[in-house]
């Protein structure tokens, strides 16, 4: 039986890219526990409490926790556990389904984007979000993906080239498009269209960017691409990611939270969570056992 | 097996397919036999003249369907400016919040118009419209034909509305962007070619109508002097033409014919290229 311990030794030797080299302990004392006082801790979002439906089936049930600023965040647990539907509530975008409901508190910079005169509009264009399919708008170029975010809603770019090339080159799609930018953003690969996707988030420059399995519909390469760039925008921006894959979540985050049935049941550091997992399910789902 | 069985299997396809192209046939044949019929009688009178001139009295040779056919491109003029908006954002509505009673009873009313025979939109301006105006009129007769456009723009736009993938209008809300600026600059987008094709579809119908033009529109002899006069178009003038009782007037109603059918086949041919220019793009 292969220990939790040595799983770890073994995806560290295995992982090629991405693992954070510098890993600060973030009020560690405060991050162990899932309750909603430790959660008001310091950090960039705080959730309290949050509970969400779809019609009467409870898909998350009363989840603290707390993200760090400029770190990256790791969502893991076996599919159904309300992972997807957890990050989907931090940018107020669960509600848009219908006969979807949420209910407890999410702090965004100390206040809470439930609040009743809070325009979710808003707060969308502060939360990033990149989704499980690279999804970009097929009637739009290149260029008009990564400025969609802004130009469609009526801002007014100054340098609007400069800003392509940069957040493109942050999303390390420059140099494979920098001669095509007026061809329709469907013509990439499936791997280049999420970067594509990746980039066009980022034009918004948000404050956090939410990615619900980002790689799960690519070919390993593409996924050691996304890696790496979770990587390097995780220094300038704060990202939570959700994951059913252990391995990217060990190589590419700082902390990582493990659902199940909709439930927090550890968030922790990710080395510790994965060398000492804290409690049995944990353990038992990162070695394998069940999920 | 045996090869009895293995025989009569044959037998029965060969029966079974001669069936359906013995059907076909007849299916086709009527059709192709009209456009044919047409083509032979109504080509001889076509000229340049025709394009461009005036009927002329009974009696004196030439004279030409250019009222009609400028009468005919004004009436869908008038029909698409009032129709086409209404009819998308009608779509739009039922597609994005149609899913209440309301939408329910629009989407049946729209479905129950599609079938409602076109004579009685006809009535229906003539009571609203023209009477109120004293007098057919091409602003009447468009309406009429916008509102026989109506049930098919609505539902074409509402059916590939639906068909835009979730996906895109959670990329268009996750960037910040409100809902009807979504709608607006992504779904409706995606989904336009396929619309556009709805669009002429329900064009080249009302093209050809002859009944709710009759008392709406009324006939002309002459070009219209402006949009509240009676206005002639080619499917009311092959009707005058066509029950009347001379012989050189039912030539010409032939080549009027000609021209509809050409001008009909034609919206019909480019809308089905919009189509297949958007299966190439995905």
């Amino acid at each position: 039986m292969i220990t939790a311990k040595q799983m770890f030794q073994l995806r560290s030797m295995s992982a090629g890219v991405g693992v954070p080299e510098e890993k600060m302990p973030f009020n560690k004392e405060n991050m162990l526990h899932n309750s909603a006082d430790d959660a008001k801790s310091v950090g960039k979002m705080r959730v309290e409490h949050l509970q969400a439906w779809f019609g009467k089936a409870e898909i998350i049930k009363g989840v603290s926790l707390s993200v760090a600023d400029k770190k990256v965040t790791a969502i893991i647990g076996p599919s159904g556990c309300g992972k997807s539907t957890f990050i989907r509530c931090l940018n107020r975008m669960h509600e848009v389904v219908p006969q979807a409901l949420v209910s407890g508190k999410v702090f965004l910079d100390d206040v809470d984007i439930y609040e009743k005169q809070i325009d979710p509009v808003k707060i969308r264009s502060r939360v990033g979000m990149v989704f499980q399919r690279p999804n970009p708008f097929p009637t739009m170029s290149i260029r008009e993906n990564v400025l969609a975010g802004l130009k469609l809603n009526g801002v007014k770019i100054p340098r609007p080239d400069e800003l392509v090339e940069k957040v493109l080159e942050q999303a390390a799609l420059w140099g494979e498009v920098k001669d095509i930018l007026n061809r329709s953003g469907a013509s990439l690969s499936g791997g280049q269209q999420q970067r594509l996707c990746i980039a066009r988030a980022l034009a918004l420059e948000p404050e956090i960017l939410l990615m619900d399995e980002p790689c799960s519909a690519l070919d390993p390469i593409a996924t050691s691409r996304i890696e790496e760039l979770i990587h390097s925008i995780g220094k300038i921006c704060t990202i939570v990611i959700v994951t059913h894959n252990m391995q990217q979540a060990a190589r590419v985050s700082h902390y990582t939270a493990f659902f199940y049935m909709g439930e927090l049941v550890e968030f922790n550091d990710t080395d510790i969570l994965f060398t000492k997992p804290g409690k049995q399910q944990t353990e038992d789902y990162i070695t394998g056992r069940f999920g | 097996m045996g090869t009895r069985v293995y025989r009569k299997r044959k037998c029965v396809d060969w029966v079974m397919r001669s069936w359906c192209i013995v059907a076909t046939l007849f299916a086709v044949v009527p059709l192709f036999s009209v456009l044919a019929y047409v083509f032979v009688k109504g080509i001889g009178g076509l000229s340049w003249n025709f394009f461009v001139e005036l009927p002329k009295p009974v009696g004196e040779l030439g004279g030409g369907v250019g009222n009609a056919i400028v009468g005919s491109f004004v009436l869908l003029g008038i029909a698409s400016v009032v129709g086409i908006p209404v009819g998308v954002l009608g779509g739009v509505y039922l597609s994005e919040f149609g899913s209440n009673r309301f939408g329910k009873a629009v989407r049946f009313c729209a479905d129950v118009m599609a079938g409602v025979p076109s004579i009685l939109i006809g009535i229906f301006v003539y009571t609203l419209v023209v009477l109120s105006m004293g007098s057919p009129s091409a602003l009447a007769g468009g309406i009429a034909l916008s509102i026989l456009m109506l049930p098919t723009i609505i539902r074409t736009t509402e059916e590939l509305i639906k068909l835009v993938p979730t996906s895109l209008r959670e990329a268009g809300l996750a960037l910040g962007m409100p809902k009807w600026r979504v709608i607006l600059r992504v779904v409706l987008p995606a989904g336009m070619s396929g619309i556009a094709t709805g669009v002429m579809l329900a064009i080249a119908r009302a093209f050809g109508e002859t009944a709710p033009l009759l008392f709406t529109a009324g006939y002309n002899r002459f070009w219209s002097a402006s949009l509240d006069k009676r206005i002639s178009s080619l499917p009311v003038q092959i009707y005058e033409y066509a029950s009347s009782p001379y012989e050189e007037w039912h030539q010409q109603a032939w080549a009027a014919a000609l021209i509809l059918v050409l001008i009909v086949l034609i919206l019909n041919v480019s809308a089905k290229l919009l189509t297949s220019s958007r299966s190439h793009a995905r």
